[in-house]
C-alpha cells in the first residue's frame, strides 16, 4: 500500500485555483506599473509613475479614512459582537440557542446589496428611524444619517458582525468552564472570573475577529457606495471609479496593489502587537 | 455578600444587552419587510395602505430574471468546482505531509482577507491579458477562488472531529485504501460536505463587489442587477426582492441547522 494514497488527486484541484488567483494578483502588480493611455483599455509601458501618484494627499485621505473606519468598525463589532457570542455559547436552552445562531448568522449570507439596500430604508430622510423619531415628536426635521461616517459605520458593523460572532464562540466555547468554577470558587464573583478568567482566554479568538473584521470593511465597496453616496469614500470606491468611469486601470491596479499590503502590513502588524497577549490565552 | 443580589441583576443586565443586540441585527429585516409591502412608491412609517403588488413587478423585472439566471448557473458551476476541489485539499490537509503545504494553504485561505475589489480586477485583467471573453468562465473561477476557504474550513472541522479508529478498522478488515474513503470517510463526512457546499453556494450567489469586475451587462449576476437596479430607482421593489432574499436565507440555514448541526460545523459548539 502507498502511504500517501491518491495525494496527486486531492491536491491538483486546489493547486490550480491556487495558481490562477496567484496568476490574478500577478496581473494587477503587473498592472499597477505600467502606464495609463487615455481612452484604451490596452495599458503602455513600464513606469513607477502610478506608485508616485500614490502619494498625494488626495489619495492619501482616502487611505487614512479607510483605515479609521475599518479600525472603528472593527471595534464596535468586537463590542457589539461579545456579549451576542457569549450568549451563544452558553444559552442553556436548545431552541434559543440555535436562534440565537441563525440569527447571527444570516446577514452573513445576504450579500452586501441587499443589507445596504435594507439600512438605507432604515437609514433615509423619510426612513424608518427618523419617521418613527418626527412621529414621537423628538426632533422636527430628519436627522442627517444617510451620506455619514456614522451611517457608514453602522451598517458596516452589521456586515462583519456573523464573522466576529463565529470567532468568538469558536474561541469561547473551547474555553474549559472548570477555569471559571475555579475562580468562583475561589470567592471570586461573576465580574471578576470573566475579567481575570474568561477574557483573556479568549484573546485568540478577539484577535482572529478584529483582524477578520478589519479586512472584511477594507473589502466593502456597496455599502460606503451606497451610503456614503461620495461624501463617505473609501478605497474600494476610488478603484471602481478609476477603473470603470475613467478606465484608468494601471492606477486603479495600484491603487489595489497599495490597499492589499497596507492591509497585510496592519494585519501582521495586530499580530505582532498581540502576540504577548496571546500567550496569556494559551493553555 | 454582595453577590447575593449582583447575580440575578447581571443576567438582567446581560439580557437585555444580548435582546438590544439581537434587535438591532434584525431591525433592517423587519424594516425593510413592512417597505415592501407599503402601496406607495415612497416609504413612509407605518404605511398607510398596504400591497402584494411591488413583488409582482420585482418578479416580472427581465434584469431580475436574467441576473437569477446567471446566478443559478454561475452558483451551480462554482460552488460544486469549490466543493470538490476545497474537499480532497482539506482531506490531503488532514492526512498528509507534502511539500509547500502550508504555503498552499495560506494561499487558499488568503481571499478571506484580500479584498474583493482587488480579486475581481486581478480576474478582469487577467482575462483581458488572456484575450478570454468575458463569458461565465472568468465568474466561475473567480467565485471559486473566494468561496473555498469556507469550503475547506468546514471539511477540516468534520475531520478533525471524525474517529479514525473507524477507518482504521475498516483497513484493518481488507478495504483497499479507495473503498475506505468512499464507504466509510465520505459518509462520515456528509454534514461538513453539504454545509461547505451550502455555505459556498449561497456567497457565490450573493457575491457582489468582485462579480461587479467580471461580469459584463449579459452576465451580470442578481446582486449586480439589484446594485444597478437602486441606483436608478427608489421604487420599492428592492424591497420586496430583499424580503424573498431574506425569508429563503433564514429557512435554508434554520434547515441546515436542523439537519447538520451548524454549531458543529462553525466550530462554536464543542463536544465534551
Amino acid at each position: 500500500m502507498p502511504s500517501r494514497p491518491y495525494l496527486r488527486l486531492f491536491v491538483f484541484p486546489a493547486l490550480l485555483c491556487a495558481i490562477l488567483f496567484g496568476a490574478a494578483l500577478a496581473a494587477v502588480l503587473q498592472y499597477s506599473l505600467r502606464t495609463y493611455i487615455p481612452g484604451s483599455l490596452e495599458a503602455g509601458g513600464f513606469t513607477l509613475d502610478n506608485l508616485a501618484a500614490l502619494a498625494k494627499p488626495l489619495y492619501a485621505r482616502v487611505f487614512l479614512e479607510t483605515v479609521w473606519i475599518c479600525f472603528v468598525t472593527a471595534l464596535c463589532t468586537l463590542i457589539v459582537g461579545y456579549p451576542l457570542a457569549y450568549a451563544l455559547v452558553h444559552a442553556r436552552n436548545a431552541v434559543l440557542k440555535s436562534a440565537i445562531l441563525v440569527i447571527a448568522i444570516t446577514p452573513l449570507f445576504l450579500g452586501e446589496v441587499v443589507r445596504t439596500y435594507s439600512w438605507i430604508v432604515v437609514l433615509g430622510n423619510n426612513g424608518f428611524i427618523n419617521s418613527m423619531l418626527l412621529k414621537a415628536g423628538l426632533i422636527n426635521e430628519p436627522v442627517q444619517l444617510m451620506f455619514t461616517k456614522i451611517g457608514v459605520v453602522t451598517a458596516l458593523v452589521h456586515v462583519t458582525l456573523p464573522v466576529m460572532v463565529i470567532m468568538l464562540a469558536a474561541a469561547l466555547s473551547h474555553i474549559d468552564r472548570d477555569y471559571e468554577r475555579a475562580a468562583a470558587s475561589l470567592g471570586a464573583g461573576p465580574v471578576r472570573a470573566f475579567v481575570t478568567v474568561t477574557l483573556p482566554l479568549s484573546l485568540p479568538g478577539i484577535i482572529a475577529g478584529v483582524t477578520t473584521a478589519f479586512a472584511w470593511t477594507f473589502s466593502a465597496f456597496a455599502t460606503p457606495q451606497l451610503i456614503g453616496g461620495g461624501r463617505v469614500n473609501m478605497v474600494a470606491n476610488l478603484v471602481y471609479q478609476l477603473g470603470f468611469a475613467s478606465f484608468n486601470f494601471p492606477f486603479a491596479a495600484s491603487l489595489s496593489v497599495a490597499g492589499l499590503v497596507l492591509t497585510l502590513a496592519l494585519l501582521a502588524l495586530m499580530r505582532v502587537a498581540a502576540a504577548p497577549l496571546e500567550k496569556i490565552g494559551t493553555h | 455578600m454582595h453577590r447575593s443580589w449582583s447575580r440575578p441583576i447581571l443576567r438582567f443586565v446581560g439580557r437585555l444587552v444580548v435582546t438590544a443586540i439581537l434587535a438591532f441585527i434584525l431591525l433592517p429585516a423587519l424594516v425593510v419587510t413592512l417597505a415592501a409591502f407599503n402601496d406607495r412608491a415612497i416609504l413612509s412609517f407605518p404605511p398607510a395602505s398596504w400591497s402584494w403588488r411591488w413583488f409582482a413587478k420585482a418578479l416580472a423585472y427581465q434584469d431580475f430574471q436574467d441576473g437569477f439566471r446567471n446566478g443559478v448557473i454561475v452558483t451551480a458551476c462554482a460552488s460544486s468546482i469549490a466543493l470538490v476541489a476545497g474537499g480532497a485539499f482539506a482531506i490531503a490537509l488532514d492526512r498528509y505531509e507534502f511539500r509547500l503545504k502550508r504555503t498552499l494553504e495560506m494561499v487558499l485561505l488568503s481571499p478571506l482577507v484580500v479584498p474583493h475589489f482587488t480579486v475581481g480586477l486581478g480576474f478582469l485583467i487577467l482575462a483581458s491579458q488572456l484575450g478570454l471573453a468575458r463569458g461565465y468562465g472568468v465568474i466561475v473561477v473567480c467565485h471559486v477562488v473566494l468561496v473555498l476557504p469556507f469550503v475547506l474550513r468546514s471539511v477540516y472541522i468534520s475531520l478533525r472531529n471524525l474517529d479514525p479508529r473507524l477507518e482504521l478498522a475498516a483497513a484493518s478488515l481488507g478495504a483497499p485504501p479507495g473503498h475506505v474513503l468512499v464507504t466509510v470517510t465520505l459518509p462520515l463526512l456528509i454534514p461538513g460536505l453539504v454545509s461547505g457546499w451550502l455555505f459556498a453556494a449561497i456567497l457565490s450567489f450573493n457575491e457582489f463587489t468582485a462579480s461587479l469586475f467580471v461580469t459584463a451587462q449579459r452576465t451580470q449576476t442578481l446582486p449586480v442587477a439589484l446594485y444597478n437596479y437602486v441606483r436608478e430607482y427608489a421604487d420599492p421593489s428592492m424591497a420586496a426582492i430583499s424580503v424573498i432574499y431574506i425569508v429563503i436565507t433564514a429557512v435554508l440555514l434554520t434547515c441546515a441547522n436542523a439537519w447538520l448541526g451548524l454549531g458543529k460545523v462553525l466550530n462554536v459548539e464543542h463536544q465534551r
